[in-house]
């Protein structure tokens, strides 16, 4: 007869296995001097590079206004509001110390508003924001069965934390793209926190091509029935840059749904992307029906892609959740295939390459935007 | 007169126990407007002369030689095979997510002939063809061969061999897995395709029933890496009465 400890079953030598800490529980605070300060050992930091920006997670920040400038579009406003205004802290909590030192420092917020129920797009750029470390807040509020597309874009350099809250009334329908486009040597942190109201429907979208370290946080709370996200990241990590998205969904009420998919191509010397991706199902979220995946497409040596899919589900009654999670090499049959058909072997490789990161440029729903994101893919792919 | 000329083809291929010998000593002359059928049980290294002569690097010839009118075929690369004039239809063509039909054949077109191709009887071209093989125009904005049902896939690559126009097309189990309707449409392709550009095929089949759709000028037989028996059309209505084990048994039994 065998016995447990043949099939393994004995005490673990390092002493009782201690459960890991589920992702609702995790520390949250709006007050910098709440966290201990950041060793790179910390769950939400050990795989970016904390020495990077010690400036942004342990100093002091300057938080007067961000430059901004804006696209008009009717049905969509944007203004500073102050620190005090009721309308900030709406959709979430930091849950680490970068987003904790902007909370902490931001002096006003933009506030974006969205109404009216007709398809419309605004852009607003921070563009050239120095090498003074800086703290930013944002507020997206999309009115009931609203609809709009918001673009929030960074170009030339910075040193930024901020957070982002994205508020979706009952009914609405809001994309967000965050368009990372920075200099080689610019440090970008940032939260985006997200609630969802009634049968509303986010589309966010993480696009992040330039910058030194990147880490766009994006966390979604599904909190009330019927709400939906469709939740899209896209990068090209180059030689030395380290772009990172830690995703969380939280279906937190009935017949919620979700996806999440990101893509991203890996090329250079210490290219390096992070991707975590956590779904929490609660309790009350009975008929959920989620799937989140992550692809890597590693183009040379010396680059590195962690993905880590985290899926916890605390309702027996849902209607499907998934994962999936996948770091390649080029596929050869897939070179193979094209080449056979006379395309050369650089086209062949551009053309795949293309192909795997336009499917979520197609999902974008922005004709022009789409354009101008295929022009920036062009260029990182000819190593411009 | 274009001829396609395979002498003494040896060929390996790497696998986990190590170098296996698939080819042995394969000889085929293939000339201009001319249909060879090569029929052979499972395993007989059908689809590895198909993926030798397009090039695919898993395979390594070890003797013998490959020549598209006198040119040596086996020191060019997968993409010059190409646009010298070999075409293959593969028996399992692999998708290619984010790049569309359009965006495939118009890139293809634009390799093989060097430049791209005038965009208005280009696009009535591709509506023609795939109008013939019964394909939605739907299609033509679908990524390639993601999602398509074996048919499809199959009509997708005789889709290429009508608008690529190659001198001589290799069809690797091109009827598997097709119901009847799909292999007429199939076999129709292929035919029109020889009836307007004349280009020399090689047929490579497990069964005889597409051979009621297309007829061949030749039948080779494939056992164990190479041809054991040549002959004409009544040779494939032989092998569909007697099957493959004649060549199977061992002799003197």
């Amino acid at each position: 007869m065998p016995t447990a400890e043949q099939h393994g079953f004995r005490p673990h030598s390092d002493g009782p296995v201690v459960p890991v800490q589920t992702r609702s529980e995790r520390f949250r605070s709006v007050d910098v001097t709440d966290f201990a300060p950041v060793t790179g050992r910390e769950l939400e930091w050990k795989l970016s590079p904390v020495a990077a920006f010690a400036d942004l997670t342990g100093g002091e920040l300057d938080g007067s206004r961000v430059e901004i400038e804006t696209t008009d579009a009717a049905g969509i406003d944007v203004s500073w509001i102050a620190r005090s205004d009721a309308r900030i802290g709406r959709a979430g909590t930091p849950e680490d110390r970068a987003a904790a030192n902007a909370w902490s420092s931001f002096g006003e917020a933009v506030f974006v508003r969205v109404t009216g129920e007709d398809e419309k797009v605004t852009a607003i750029t921070r563009h050239d924001l120095g090498t003074t470390p800086r703290a930013a807040h944002t507020v997206i509020e999309a009115a009931p069965n609203s609809r709009g597309l918001v673009v929030l874009r960074g170009t030339g350099t910075a040193r930024l934390t901020e957070n982002v809250e994205i508020v979706v009334g009952e009914g609405a329908s809001l994309t967000v793209v965050s368009l990372q486009e920075w200099d080689d040597d610019a440090v970008h942190l940032a939260s985006h926190f997200a609630r969802l109201g009634r049968d509303s429907f986010l589309k966010h979208i993480v696009v992040s091509l330039g910058g030194r370290v990147v880490r766009v946080n994006p966390s979604t709370h599904l909190a009330e029935q019927g709400s939906d996200v469709e939740a899209l990241g896209l990068y090209f990590a180059d030689a030395g840059q380290h772009l990172e998205q830690q995703v969380f969904v939280h279906h937190d009420a009935p017949h919620t749904r979700s996806r999440v998919t990101y893509k991203g191509a890996l090329q250079g010397q210490g290219a390096r992307s992070v991707w975590i991706g956590d779904v929490l199902i609660g309790n009350a979220a009975t008929g959920t029906d989620s799937y989140e995946q992550n692809r890597n497409l590693v183009l040379t040596d010396g680059t590195r892609a962690d993905s880590v899919p985290n899926l916890e589900i605390e309702t027996g009654d849902i209607e499907g959740a998934g994962h999936a999670s996948a770091t390649g090499r080029f596929d050869d049959e897939q070179l193979f295939y094209l080449m056979a058909r006379g395309i050369s072997e650089d086209e062949a490789r551009r053309l795949v390459v293309r192909g795997f990161l336009t499917e979520i440029v197609q999902k974008i729903g922005s004709p022009e935007l789409e354009a101008r994101l295929t022009a920036a893919l062009e260029a990182e792919l000819e190593g411009r | 007169m274009s001829v396609l000329e395979i002498k003494n083809l040896h060929v390996n291929v790497e696998t986990d126990q190590g170098t296996r010998e698939i080819l042995r000593g394969v000889d085929l002359v293939i000339n201009e407007g001319e249909i060879h059928a090569i029929m052979g049980p499972n395993g007989s290294g059908k689809s590895t002369l198909a993926y030798t002569i397009a090039g695919h690097p898993k395979y390594t010839v070890v003797q013998g030689e490959i020549l598209l009118d006198g040119e040596n075929v086996l020191e060019m690369s997968v993409d010059e095979r190409a646009r010298a004039g070999l075409f293959l239809a593969m028996q399992y063509p692999v998708e290619i997510p984010g790049v569309t039909v359009t965006n495939f054949l118009r890139t293809a077109k634009t390799a093989i002939d060097g430049d791209a191709p005038s965009i208005r009887g280009w696009v009535k071209d591709v509506r023609e063809s795939m109008s013939n093989l019964k394909m939605d125009p739907a299609f033509a904005e679908r990524n390639v061969n993601e999602g398509f049902s074996g048919g499809e896939k199959k009509r997708n690559e005789i889709l290429q061999l009508e608008l690529l126009k190659p001198r001589f097309a290799v069809l690797d189990e091109t009827d598997s897995g097709l119901d009847v309707d799909a292999l007429k449409i199939v076999s129709e392709g292929v035919n029109r395709a020889k009836a307007n550009t004349g280009l020399g095929i090689l047929l490579i089949t497990h069964y005889t029933r597409i051979l009621r759709y297309i007829t061949p000028d030749f039948v080779h037989v494939f056992v164990a890496g190479r041809i054991a028996e040549q002959g004409g059309r009544e040779l494939a209505d032989r092998l569909e009465d007697e099957g493959y084990d004649r060549y199977l048994a061992p002799a003197g039994k």
